[in-house]
């Protein structure tokens, strides 16, 4: 038994639903706690799987190139992960061993390679949509999960640098994406209620850097381009966003040419589900065993 | 500082209009201009008129029409300048 158990990350890791890797913010999952996930999934999918998304699954790392098109550098540059391997040749191989094993900086012959971690499930998404064409003219709506990735490692168990992000992602006209958004978030609400979770919806901005991304917050704050629900998991005072909705009116249109069927720029929203963070949060609310889990809460997410 | 204004905005603002046939309230964001679009001006702004625009000002309202940057850009280099 741990002797010390003081917060909510060390009882998870006690009870073995988490395991250490040493890394704050990367954690294997013990079958429970997938069970968990799974059973969120599935509740997910009773509510949005008779809208017709087409179901997408990208692997976690996405084009390089793509990324850079993105514009995530100009907003997040310290979240980013970008993969590197060697390139060196035999001498500079005997190098790095040598290094490596003097406990030196070793990363000389590194190099970027074509693939970084996805930030978002979403981002790999609207250069595909675009090589498509215009849009029907009921426009397009995509269901994904990916693990993604963002640098900001934390003791907070809410807080990890992989982790699964389901989405619905509406692409359509300004009226479309915003009446999708509309729905989720009375959809998202109710989800949430049924899981037998406090929570609370604010009005919400994305962790821009630097001074240039105080205006963006502020920017998109103004415009309520997002929401998030949020719950109490690490602190009351700080409560954790579980859900989010997204308008990003024709920001990814625009930049990737995706047009709607009357040749306008194509507008784009999307709800995005923290799958570990629901996990915790409930762990959080109703005990680590899950069979003790109030029945009508099982129920939602096991039918 | 009219005139470095609408040559900024022209340059860095990517407006669907021309930049010099706009009115002194007419609103920029009405005008095609987008958020990361005032992130360009904003820094353009600074340099050229070699000021800071402090946190409470990086907001819409600040970037809305020329009215509103002029008199903005006009209080900061007045805070610079001693009397």
């Amino acid at each position: 038994m741990c002797t010390a158990c003081n917060t909510f990350l060390d009882r998870l890791i006690d009870r073995g639903l988490l395991i250490e890797t040493g890394v704050d913010g990367l954690y294997g999952r013990s079958g429970a706690f997938e069970s968990v996930i799974d059973g969120f999934d599935a509740a997910i999918s009773r509510i949005g799987g008779g809208d017709g998304a087409e179901v997408i699954r990208f692997p976690p790392g996405m084009n390089r190139a793509l990324f850079e098109k993105s514009g995530y550098l100009k907003s997040f540059p310290n979240l980013a992960g970008t993969i590197h391997a060697f390139g060196g040749d035999d001498a500079a191989h005997a190098g790095l061993v040598e290094r490596l094993a003097k406990g030196e900086d070793w990363t000389q012959h590194q190099a970027l390679t074509d693939v970084v971690l996805a930030p978002a499930a979403c981002y790999p998404l609207y250069p595909v949509v675009a090589k498509r064409g215009p849009l029907p003219p009921q426009g397009r709506l995509f269901d994904l999960n990916s693990y993604c990735f963002r640098h900001e490692p934390s003791k907070d168990p809410a807080r990890l640098q992989m982790f699964r992000m389901r989405e619905y992602v509406r692409v359509g006209t300004p009226e479309q994406v915003t009446e999708f958004r509309q729905t989720w978030l009375d959809r998202g609400q109710a989800l949430v209620g049924s899981l037998g979770l406090p929570f609370h919806l604010d009005v919400a901005n994305d962790p821009f850097f630097g001074r240039a991304g105080r205006l963006l917050a502020n920017n998109q704050r103004d415009q309520r381009l997002k929401f998030e629900l949020l719950v109490p998991i690490d602190s009351e005072e700080k409560p954790t966003a579980c859900l989010s909705f997204n308008y990003h009116q024709d920001h990814f249109g625009a930049l990737w040419g995706i047009r709607t069927s009357g040749e306008e720029t194509a507008h784009t929203a999307c709800v995005g589900f923290g799958m570990e963070r629901v996990a915790l949060a409930l762990f959080k609310h109703h005990g680590l065993e899950t069979a003790r889990w109030p029945d009508d809460v099982r129920r939602a997410l096991w039918g | 500082m009219n005139e470095t204004l609408r040559r900024i905005l022209a340059q860095h603002g990517k407006l669907a209009v021309d930049a010099a046939s706009l009115g002194e309230t007419d609103d920029l964001y009405a005008a095609g201009l987008t958020s990361f679009a005032t992130v360009q001006l904003m820094l353009a702004i600074e340099d050229a008129f070699d000021i800071e625009i402090p946190d409470r000002l990086l907001n819409r309202r600040t970037f809305a029409s020329l009215a509103a940057l002029e008199s903005c850009v006009a209080g900061l280099v007045g805070e610079k300048e001693p009397a």
